[in-house]
């Protein structure tokens, strides 16, 4: 394992430690209130590393809607990931071994997707590992704490955490579109496009991670047809 | 509750690992088409302006800090500001304004 690459990916995490400290904190204590165990609370941090899917979960178990259900909902939810692991593979070297793939898989959340997918090189998988090990931490520290005390921390302290993850976010679009104006039109389209779907009558139905699947693929394949990238883009 | 809460954990984690998995197991050729090499490039990019907007304005108690920690944010990140600091100055900015103005 490359030792610099490791250090770096956990420094590039520890934002995302900080922000998933505060949201599964929150996440914690939705469960206990909708009647789990702690334990199970951080089983459940633990094994899908996932903010909406997880929140969506709790009502589904505390309703006792059918397995199915569960499933279907994890998968409409969830499918997002699909489009960034399809994204992200093509970040790896090809012949990187396959169980790197497994591993990084499971941590590959919309902030370690977002960290690793803008490294500007070839990825190499010490600093995914790196990314993923400071993220995991916080998503199932911050459940344990949430689920053991709701009254840990003031409700100010949370409600200022609760934007951590959305600042790093922003840090990571921004610097490529100070440099490519293609760029910055093309995410404020897709902030004016979210913003309707989620305020406008009927559309604010669809739920976030159909208005996050709906909007990428309508808006990444207009950009691709209007602006391919040149072969020397792909790296940046 | 009357379903087994583990078959239901179960469940949702085999479900979230297998999307997140398959594409990264499946799709490990470099891809030579330029269209959809493009739309992947592209994706990151819609994805996060995406989930930023509206959903930042609810991340907070009030809809005006979290206002102010989003300006915050985009000027240090225009600056190019690294990620962590970027982070810390918008949270300082929310927490700050929320314990003088709300």
């Amino acid at each position: 394992m490359k030792n610099s690459l490791y250090l770096k990916g956990l420094k590039d995490g520890f934002p995302i430690f900080l922000g998933y400290f505060a949201v599964s904190f929150t996440f914690g204590i939705s469960a206990v209130s909708s009647g789990l165990l702690p334990f199970q609370a951080v089983l459940i941090s633990a094994t899908n590393f996932t903010s909406a899917g997880q929140f969506a979960a709790l009502s589904i178990i505390s309703g006792s809607l059918s397995y199915f259900e569960m499933a279907l909902t994890q998968f409409i939810i969830n499918l997002r990931y699909c489009l960034m692991s399809s994204s992200l593979t093509q970040k790896f070297k090809k012949n990187m071994p396959v169980i790197h793939r497994f591993l990084i898989a499971f941590g590959n959340t919309d902030e370690v997707f977002a960290v690793c997918s803008l490294y500007p090189d070839k990825l190499s998988p010490s600093y995914c590992y790196g990314v993923i090990s400071a993220a995991l931490p916080g998503w199932v520290g911050g459940t344990l704490l949430g689920s053991l005390s709701g009254s840990l921390l003031p409700e100010s302290v949370l409600s200022a955490f609760g934007i951590a993850l959305y600042g790093m976010f922003i840090a990571i679009i921004l610097p490529p579109a100070r440099k490519n104006k293609f760029i910055a039109v093309l995410i404020l389209i897709s902030m004016i496009l979210s913003m309707l779907i989620s305020y406008l009558p009927y559309l604010k139905n669809i739920s976030s991670g159909f208005r996050i699947i709906i909007l990428t693929v309508l808006l990444a394949g207009i950009a691709a047809f209007i602006k391919p990238i040149e072969e020397s883009e792909e790296t940046k | 509750m009357s379903g087994n809460v583990y078959i239901y954990i179960l469940v949702m984690a085999l479900v979230t690992y297998l999307i997140r998995m398959l594409p990264l197991a499946l799709i490990r050729k470099e891809i030579k088409n330029k269209y959809i090499k493009s739309f992947l490039y592209y994706v990151p990019f819609v994805t996060l302006a995406v989930m930023v907007f509206p959903d930042i304005l609810h991340s907070t108690s009030s809809i005006y800090s979290a206002l102010i920690g989003f300006a915050v944010a985009i000027i240090a990140g225009y600056f190019g500001k690294s990620l962590i600091f970027v982070s810390a100055v918008s949270i300082i900015s929310v927490f700050l304004s929320e314990l003088i103005i709300f």
